[in-house]
């Protein structure tokens, strides 16, 4: 599960997400779920990837 | 004769797709002075010349009634001056935040609170999204940086990246990598650049509120360069940043006047963390109005859409923008954004029978 809202990285219950969930469709995740660091991220013209120095990398 | 409705209340915005012959409105005033829309097909349509600063404020006051009959119009103009073709280019970042100037509407500058980080990208990763941008069929892949000007780790990286895509895939690179020097401009189409991009952002009056860290004039310098270089010049701006009807029009005569052989067309994508990431999206009716405008002033420029039609534009308005002056787009993905779908944008050009340019012709 995870912790942290990867759009904005607030805690998951902090308060409702909606708004970021609807960002993230149009943009990559910039926090980790996990640690709430900022990942390093690159968009390439058909996906992204995203690098949390601790938890490793995400892809599109 | 018509007479123009002359009630303040604006009608909500009809859209056209499907329509691109839908029923004309006004075409003279009461005082029998022909109205700007009239005037505009005598003389951009017929005569191929651009609207002027007054035309354009005229034609950005439209009530939203006439919006289709305006993009009728810009649409005409397009196919009259450029033809059916669209110009299909990718975009990638090559470095990507960390960018010590302060354009107010950018995710990538060092200065804000922007949860952007800085990331350097490596040369098969250029390649390999030179590749897939050559597989949707564009013809021009931009190389952008998020920086001030290139120092020469960038310009080396970028000599590297041109040589390894000039060996391995059949595209024109453009580059986007701030303000020149001269020399760097030789250097630069001595590398093979096709296309050098470098915006205006802003119509002069307004650029102050949007970057303190250099001036327009000095934004200006570097396009003259690049377009006294011989290479192709990119140069276009943002428009919903808080500006004036009239700003816009200024912003579209200044481009005008600097000529370019294309202009990207952006519409603000409020970013976290930047000033002006809490202004509203600009409403799709206003898009609208400013692509077709921009389409009045250039009649033969390459008009691009750019950043941010996704949300102010959603898919109908994309259509009609590319109904209403509009003859390239980017596909896929931005900077640090996602577009639409590439394979949707493609099937949309295939539905309204524009073809893609092909690459022989831009060379």
């Amino acid at each position: 599960m995870n912790e942290f809202c990867g759009h904005c990285g607030e805690p998951v219950d902090a308060r409702d997400h909606t708004v970021c969930e609807r960002q993230l469709v149009m943009e990559p995740p910039r926090f980790c779920t996990s640690c709430r660091r900022r990942m390093k991220v690159q968009v390439h013209p058909r996906g992204w990837s995203a690098e949390c120095v601790e938890h490793g990398t995400l892809t599109s | 004769m018509h007479v123009r409705r002359t009630s303040d209340a604006r009608p909500a915005y009809v859209p056209v797709s499907g329509h691109p012959s839908a029923a004309p409105v006004a075409a003279v005033t009461l005082l029998g002075v022909t109205d700007i829309l009239e005037r505009a097909r005598t003389k951009v349509l017929d005569g191929g010349e651009g609207l002027s600063y007054d035309e354009l404020v005229e034609v950005l006051q439209l009530p939203d009634e006439q919006v289709p009959e305006l993009l009728e119009l810009a649409h005409a103009v397009r196919m009259a001056h450029c033809g059916p073709e669209i110009e299909v280019e990718g975009i990638i970042s090559l470095k990507t935040g960390g960018c010590p100037e302060d354009c107010h509407f950018c995710s990538q500058s060092g200065q804000f609170t922007s949860p952007v980080r800085s990331v350097w990208l490596d040369i098969p990763q250029l390649v390999k999204a030179a590749e897939e941008t050559a597989a949707t069929g564009a013809t021009e892949f931009c190389i952008v940086a998020a920086v001030r000007g290139p120092d020469e780790r960038l310009m080396s990286q970028v000599r590297d990246g041109i040589k390894a895509i000039q060996a391995a895939v059949d595209i024109n690179v453009a580059c986007s990598l701030g303000m020149l020097t001269q020399e760097q401009v030789d250097d630069l189409k001595d590398m093979g650049v096709h296309r050098y991009n470098h915006n205006l952002e802003a119509a002069k009056s307004y650029f102050p509120s949007v970057v303190t860290t250099h001036s327009y004039e000095e934004r200006w310098e570097t396009c003259e360069m690049v377009r006294d270089s011989g290479m192709e010049l990119c140069c276009g701006g943002l428009v919903g940043m808080g500006e004036t009807l009239e700003q816009r029009a200024e912003l579209a005569s200044q481009l005008a006047s600097l000529d370019p052989h294309e202009v990207p067309l952006n519409f603000l994508n409020p970013r976290p963390g930047t000033p002006f990431g809490d202004l509203p999206i600009m409403g799709s009716a206003d898009a609208l109005r400013t692509i077709a405008a921009f389409r009045l002033a250039m009649p033969r420029t390459v008009l691009r859409y750019a950043g941010g039609r996704e949300l102010t534009l959603g898919d109908l308005g994309t259509r009609d923008g590319l109904l209403g002056g509009i003859n390239a787009v980017i596909v896929g993905n931005y900077l640090t954004t996602l577009g639409r779908n590439a394979d949707d944008d493609l099937e949309l050009l295939s539905d309204l029978k524009m073809p893609i340019k092909e690459l022989a012709k831009t060379l």
